[in-house]
């Protein structure tokens, strides 16, 4: 039996990079901050001391940069992990993002490959200043070329990134920043993977399927273990990547139960639940006993956090939402 | 202790603050308030006035760092040891001139007309906090780094298409000098000869990556050469350098030399005595004995003792300034915490000039719910 360290989810971040930059040196990770620092969220913690300054590396403040030379490092055939401090300040590295980190593999017909992974912080929730709490995963997932992973879990979170680290094709690691600390969960010493592309159950139920993923995970669960009080008996499936969407686990927990609620903090516009809606039309629609209901963010700017509580999905308004799906 | 070209000039001189070394900041007070070169020509009412900006901001960011910590405010970012910059800078700007922040210019927002009460509302996170008041010429606080500085550009490019004065001064740190915004914005100014400054508040430390690995440049003012621009370094912690250094770079902006660019590159050395932000440790980047270094170069006691030599300011009038400005202070910090939590519908009210349906009918349903299960559904943790 493996030894296992109780760990959060952040230290689950730092652990990953621990252990793969032991195990292959071409593993190398760069970003503002991620240094002596350790990261603005000590994500990086220890390894400028354990790994020095060439391979854990304070980058200047330019995410166009961080992520462009990690292109370059990538199509040599490193395996550079980015951190962009915030999600939401990933977008002057936009360009880099969709126009080559995205394409480079079919660009070159396969010569050059892209082994990279960018991690950044999402998600709101934490009274954090103007755009730190953003949620635009559905801007990457609308990308085709790249994979990208929002864990809910420790456990995973090390193993996700793990496999994020050793995949041939580039990787957008979006770590719920609310839960960085929330709670602990056992988690291997050794290195150990999670597939990529693989949603679990998190409960099973009889009644309705909630989909949600990353920092929604907790409150979507809270709200199904309190609807067992009305008698309604939900399962949750956390789909832990998001590109590429485990289609066959969307498909077969929609069909035990009919019925089907999805949960995102991201806008509810073009957000993942709309695609989710999709495949359940594509696949499954004569099982469909109700209409899709998405508890999700609203379609506005995310506002300052004296309102934020209003805009993120509640367990309140996830519970409303199972509801609805059930009483329809 | 080298004396800049301001200790030099001959008196009705046009000083020319542009024709100097990069690495040669401008300075009129030294470290003790000693008189080290010209001093502007400012009426003891200005420098009265300059003295207590600063005085304000610094008493303002003792008590928003403690709000913070008392969880009365969210995230802050101090200000402290910038206070000379902000101030003689902002003081140097005509009644039409704009400024365009990046999130530490409180003083220089405040200087402008942005009543504390807004800046605290903002760091307290109501939506309120960002709209500046209808006559006060101030954009948004840009939280993204250098992303202001094309906009800085696009404003004064407005103001020259108009045929008008207006001249814009935008503010940025040493970081920003890293980013591609700074540069597309600059090499704009200088394409289209924009009344510009750009003032860069280089306070040593872009959160925990210091000034010499942002760059291999020696000064951030020589930037300015590789788009044909003017650019100087200025003492940041002298405020009476920073206000002849802007003030000339202004006057240039607005009536310009055929001779000389516009836009004018300013690099303010300064340090920032605190953290990034409250959510920042700096010990665990930086030495105390560099934090000691510049403390010794702190603008307050350094304007104050020229005033105290000049016989602006005594005892008396220090004691009275200060017990103002506390009581200014206070009396904003009471303002602001009195406002009630913005209603939810502030979180749609201008996403849009006219709400569209869907939009409207989200906000419907997020009331549906509000009646339905009172504000408490919505607050838990």
């Amino acid at each position: 039996m493996s030894e296992t360290q109780n760990l959060t989810l952040v230290q689950a971040v730092r652990d990953a990079l621990y252990t793969e930059m032991q195990l292959d040196e071409e593993v190398i990770v760069l970003g503002q901050d991620v240094g002596k620092n350790g990261g603005v969220f000590r994500a990086t913690e220890g390894l400028f001391e354990e790994f020095g300054g060439d391979r854990v590396v304070d980058t200047p403040l330019a995410e166009s940069g961080i992520v462009g030379c990690a292109v370059g490092m990538a199509a040599m055939g490193m395996r550079p992990v980015p951190e962009i401090q915030f999600s939401g300040f990933m977008y002057p590295s936009y360009d880099q993002i969709v126009s080559h980190m995205a394409r480079f593999r079919a660009r070159s017909r396969g010569r050059f490959t892209l082994p990279m992974t960018l991690r950044a912080p999402y998600g709101g929730g934490i009274r954090a200043p103007e755009h730190h709490s953003e949620s635009k995963e559905a801007f990457y997932v609308h990308e085709a070329g790249l994979k990208v992973v929002m864990p809910s879990t420790p456990y995973d979170t090390k193993g996700l990134l793990i496999s994020a680290i050793r995949d041939p094709d580039p990787v957008i690691f979006l770590e719920p920043k609310l839960i960085y600390r929330a709670f602990r969960g056992e988690v291997p010493e050794e290195d150990y993977t999670v597939p990529i592309g693989e949603a679990v159950t998190r409960r099973e139920g009889e009644d309705v399927t909630v989909f949600t993923y990353g920092a929604m995970a907790r409150p979507t669960l809270e709200a199904a273990e309190s609807l067992t009080e009305e008698g309604i008996d939900a399962e949750v499936v956390d789909l832990r990547t998001v590109s590429p969407l485990d289609r066959e686990a969307i498909v077969d927990a929609f069909k035990r139960t009919g019925r089907a609620v999805v949960v995102h903090e991201a806008p509810k516009t073009g957000g993942l639940a709309g695609e989710i809606t999709a495949i359940i039309q594509e696949e499954a629609l004569l099982y469909q006993e109700a209409p899709v209901t998405r508890v999700t963010g609203f379609d506005v700017p995310y506002p300052l956090y004296a309102l934020e509580d209003y805009y993120l999905p509640s367990v309140t308004r996830i519970e409303e939402g199972i509801r609805e799906a059930v009483e329809f | 202790m080298g004396l800049g070209l301001f200790g030099y000039e001959p008196e009705g001189a046009t000083v020319n603050v542009f024709e100097r070394p990069y690495d040669d900041p401008v300075r009129v007070l030294d470290e003790h308030g000693a008189v080290v070169g010209d001093v502007p020509d400012l009426e003891e009412s200005d420098l009265l006035a300059v003295y207590r900006y600063m005085r304000i901001a610094r008493h303002f960011d003792g008590r928003a760092v403690s709000l913070q910590r008392q969880g009365r405010m969210g995230t802050y970012p101090p200000l402290s040891g910038q206070e000379a910059a902000q101030v003689g800078s902002a003081y140097a700007l005509g009644a039409d001139d704009w400024i365009v922040p990046s999130y530490r210019e409180h003083a220089a927002a405040l200087v402008r007309g942005i009543p504390l009460t807004q800046t605290l509302l903002y760091w307290m996170g109501h939506e309120d906090g960002n709209r500046a008041p209808e006559d006060v010429n101030v954009l948004p606080v840009a939280v993204p780094i250098a992303s202001q500085v094309p906009h800085a550009m696009g404003a004064a490019w407005a103001s020259k298409l108009r045929d008008e004065d207006a001249v814009v001064c935008c503010y940025f740190g040493d970081g920003a000098t890293s980013e591609g915004d700074f540069h597309e914005g600059v090499n704009f100014a200088g394409v289209f000869d924009t009344p510009n400054v750009f003032f860069c508040n280089n306070n040593q430390w872009a959160i925990s990556v210091p000034r010499e690995r942002q760059t291999r440049s020696e000064t951030l003012a020589q930037k300015a050469e590789a788009y044909g621009i003017d650019g100087v370094q200025v003492d940041g912690m002298d405020p009476l350098a920073v206000y002849a250094v802007t003030k000339a770079a202004v006057e240039k902006a607005r009536d310009p030399d055929p001779d000389r660019p516009r836009p004018t590159l300013i690099e303010a050395v300064q340090y920032r005595f605190g953290a990034h932000t409250t959510a920042d440790d700096p010990t665990v980047y930086r030495d105390d004995d560099e934090v000691e270094t510049w403390r010794r170069k702190d603008p307050i006691p350094r304007l104050e003792s020229y005033l105290r030599t000049e016989g602006i300011l005594d005892d008396g009038r220090v004691a009275s300034i200060e017990s103002d400005v506390e009581a200014q202070v206070a009396a904003a910090i009471d303002e602001a915490e009195s406002m009630v939590r913005p209603e939810p519908r502030e979180l749609f009210e201008h996403a849009y000039a006219a709400l569209p349906t869907e939009l409207e009918r989200q906000f419907e349903a997020l009331e549906a719910l509000r009646e339905k299960h009172g504000d408490a559904a919505f607050l838990e943790e």
